[in-house]
């Protein structure tokens, strides 16, 4: 670590040049400014001095100043650190959700024109520079979006082209003989054709949300899907709890509708409110009991976060004809610079949205970039995972389909996830420099950029020392990780 | 499921595949190696698209003092606006808003942004394969050393490493107060400096890597052998061991050769790498971005030119690795091995 500090130190204090502008002008009294600066800054000093006086203080707790703008870096960092976090957070999660859950379908349909289909579209995504993506996204879906949002004309060609693609998309995810293949298609076009239809006719777009009959929808879905994946349809009462979860859940709407409306709510509230679901799902799963308990608990809790989850957007997207009239956005509400409209004093519903929609542009740039090799890394382990003996062994002893990959196989594929999501993380963090830059989050990343550009060395050092020293956690953190999961690995250290 | 299982079974056990086959007349890895590359369609016709790419743009703008066959050589020179800026026959890429010609801007910036590739690649090949042989197999204290230094190397990200470098490099000169004329002299090599600076950044992973190829191999029989044979360490790291591995480096260099086109692009569009009078696919977008919604071919060209590269090296780079990797097997499409499941079961 004080290797690293030292040695960035030198190569930092090299390559900025604090003397560039007063080297080539013209004022009288040059040589004075430059022997001030250089006072300031101590230039007439060695590096090795300058290094030995930044790191005393560093280790104080004097992270030093900004030069040029005489604000203190210790100031800066906080501020910054959280700006950047709430970005990448977001965009790794979302990545990984997405990337896992597509990796593994294209790997269980390997070699099929699915498969090549997700392979080919994840090297595109990953040969992508995020700088072109971000500014393509900037300049051209932001703009088409406002537009749209403001005057919502259907492109029919591009509705039918959409609903097609997505037939294919589950086409080629639930696979099958030509029979089911046409009929998964067909259903599938209809329904996404008949959603967008009804969004585009129906003026939702100009009064969004998802109202009772949508969370009934929602719920009940959610309910069956995480009884199938988890346990089984068969598992009876593992279903019946979650589908219990899903009715508290729609009987709840109304009374939290009133309760949102009467209490200012914060995100303590809204996380107590969370953790009250879950343990109501757990609770109820617990209740129905049987010989598998934990099952039906997990299915319980998982139905009641996403039906909460539900609730929460509804109730967000209610205030958007309230946000998209107020004054501050100027009828162009998705934004493309800052992480949130400047002195917007609103109730905390419309704060959310608001970080919402300047958080979705930059999240779609990290995540197309990230979400590829997240695919392409589950899809390499799957299809290691699912040519082992033990999987064999599963399927010979009849368990069913089910069973075998997600108890047997996904397990274990996901374990070197857990090695590479902190490390990543982290580059995410570091490679934010260009979202940051382009969308203009003041994170971590603008900070090293500015700062660079400006020749001041503090905040660059900051930036190093902390994204290096969380590097090395990361790492460390990812061994003991994999350690702990994976009893055949050994960590000595 | 169960019958397509049955299916698959049957189709894997027949084995009718060709380099199967002929591996019974005995190939030698690298035959095998070049007819399962040869036969990967995806890497071959990246591979050509890849190679049409660079003789186009070396053959537009010319190498060196020898011109091109494009009628605009200089990429900075302004020519009178035709059709607006819009694409034009004279101007098939269009023009910016001083009427500066886009096709020989972005073939120059083709043409750098390769340079760059291969110098990276080159300068990543020699460090990390000389950093990892060294480490693997001498071990003891001098690994210990060695990969102290990769871990120092690869605990930042590279963009940063990079910004600080890009910035050293263009920074540098001026700083120590030299003459305007070398100083012009360095921004015109700024790309060749750029590239190399990039690739000291870039070998701490491929290192590792070959590193831990050398302490597999070098407990194997046949460096023993070797060793009782009388050979120099040199001749067995470089003949021995270096042959055995290069199915590795070749794919990593190339993998990384991909990455590298997209980090150098994307320093050049923060003002960090190559910049003016060089021009690079990233600092074209860079400078460009703002005109977006005027004349979107400023800036279509360049990042699809960035994606062609970046995908086509992607796509040999996989190819290598499925060549090289004895584990992998060209597998029959599911109708084709329905096919010769029936043709089995009637055959009996």
């Amino acid at each position: 670590m004080f290797l690293l500090s030292f040695v960035s130190y030198i190569m930092v204090d090299f390559a900025i040049d604090p003397l560039e502008d007063l080297r080539a002008s013209t004022s009288p009294n040059k040589e004075q400014l430059i022997a001030n600066r250089s006072a300031m800054l101590m230039l007439d000093k060695s590096p090795l001095e300058r290094y030995w006086s930044w790191l005393i203080g560093f280790v104080q707790g004097d992270f030093g100043i900004a030069w040029q703008t005489q604000q203190k870096v210790g100031d800066m960092l906080p501020n910054a650190i959280s700006t950047s976090v709430s970005l990448v957070l977001m965009a790794t999660v979302l990545a990984i959700i997405l990337g896992v859950i597509v990796g593994v379908v294209s790997a269980l349909r390997q070699y099929t024109g699915f498969d090549y289909a997700i392979t080919f579209v994840s090297f595109v995504l990953y040969s992508l520079p995020v700088f072109w993506v971000a500014v393509l996204l900037k300049q051209y879906l932001a703009i088409g979006l406002n537009d749209f949002l403001a005057k919502p004309e259907p492109n029919w060609l591009l509705v039918a082209a959409g609903s097609i693609l997505c037939g294919l998309f589950w086409m080629g995810a639930i696979g099958g003989k030509p029979g089911r293949l046409a009929l998964v298609f067909a259903s599938a076009t209809a329904a996404t054709f008949a959603v967008v239809v009804f969004i585009l006719i129906s003026g939702w777009l100009d009064h969004p949300s998802i109202g009772i009959v949508g969370l009934s929808v929602i719920a009940i879905a959610s309910a069956i899907v995480v009884t199938m994946l988890f346990a089984g349809l068969a598992n009876r009462r593992a279903l019946y709890s979650a589908l219990t979860v899903a009715a508290i859940g729609i009987a709840l709407y109304y009374p939290l509708q009133w309760y949102f409306y009467f209490f200012e709510m914060d995100w303590l509230y809204i996380f107590e409110l969370l953790g009250a679901a879950i343990l109501v799902g757990l609770g109820v799963g617990w209740l129905f009991g049987g010989p598998d308990r934990a099952v039906s608990m997990r299915g319980g809790a998982l139905t009641a976060l996403l039906t909460s989850v539900v609730v929460f957007v509804d109730r967000v997207l209610q205030v958007y004809p309230q946000y998209y009239a107020s004054g501050k956005i100027r009828g162009r509400p998705i934004a493309t610079i800052g992480a949130e409209t400047p002195s917007l004093h609103a109730d905390f519903w419309t704060t959310q949205l608001d970080r919402f929609t300047h958080i979705l542009l930059p999240t779609i740039a990290l995540v197309l970039i990230s979400f590829a090799s997240y695919t392409r890394y589950q899809r390499g382990s799957m299809l290691e995972v699912m040519s082992q003996d033990y999987i064999r062994t599963a399927r010979a002893k009849g368990l069913s389909e089910r069973v075998v990959i997600m108890r047997h196989a996904l397990r274990n594929a996901l374990m070197p996830l857990t090695a590479i999501v902190p490390i990543d993380f982290l580059t995410l963090i570091g490679g934010a420099i260009i979202t940051e830059t382009i969308f203009g989050w003041s994170g971590m990343g603008k900070l090293f950029n500015d700062a660079l550009k400006a020749a001041e060395i503090d905040p660059v050092m900051a930036y190093i020392v902390l994204v290096g020293g969380v590097t090395m956690l990361a790492n460390i953190l990812a061994d003991f990780c994999y350690g702990l999961l994976d009893p055949r690995i050994r960590v000595n250290a | 499921m169960n019958e397509e299982e049955l299916d698959y079974q049957a189709g894997e056990g027949r084995g009718d595949n060709a380099i199967e086959a002929k591996e019974t007349e005995g190939l030698s890895q690298g035959q095998i190696v070049w007819r399962k590359f040869t036969r990967h369609v995806g890497a071959m016709s990246a591979l050509g698209v890849l190679l049409a790419t660079a003789l186009f743009a070396i053959s537009a703008m010319g190498v060196g003092p020898i011109p091109g066959w494009w009628k605009y050589q200089d990429p900075e020179a302004t020519h009178p606006m035709e059709n607006g800026g819009a694409p034009s026959a004279n101007h098939p890429f269009g023009q910016d808003n001083i009427g500066v010609d886009n096709f020989a801007a972005v073939m120059t910036g083709v043409k750098t942004s390769l340079l760059i590739m291969v110098l990276i690649g080159v300068t990543t090949l020699i460090v990390g394969v000389s950093v990892g042989a060294l480490a693997g197999y001498y071990r003891g204290w001098l690994d210990n050393l060695l990969m102290r230094f990769t871990d120092l190397v690869i605990t930042l990200p590279t963009l940063v490493i990079g910004a600080v470098l890009g910035v050293m490099v263009s920074k540098a000169p001026g700083k120590l107060g030299w003459s305007d004329e070398s100083v012009q002299e360095v921004y015109r090599w700024m790309p060749v400096l750029l590239g190399i600076a990039l690739g000291l950044i870039l070998w701490p992973s491929l290192a590792r890597l070959v590193r831990g190829e050398f302490l597999a191999l070098r407990e194997r029989e046949f460096v023993d052998s070797a060793r009782v044979a009388g050979a120099s360490d040199l001749r067995i790291m470089l003949k021995h061991i270096l042959p055995n591995s290069v199915g590795v480096i070749i794919v990593n260099v190339t993998l990384l050769m991909s990455s590298a086109v997209v980090l150098e692009t994307a320093l050049s569009f923060l003002g960090f790498g190559v910049r003016s009078p060089n021009i690079s696919l990233g600092n074209l977008i860079s400078t460009n971005q703002g005109a977006f919604a005027t004349r979107p071919w400023l800036f279509w060209w360049p990042g699809l030119f960035i994606i062609i590269i970046a995908l086509t090296v992607n796509f040999i780079g996989d190819g290598l690795r499925d060549a090289f990797d004895p584990r992998t097997k060209k597998i029959p499409s599911i109708s084709k091995m329905r096919r010769s499941f029936a043709q089995f079961t009637k055959e009996q």
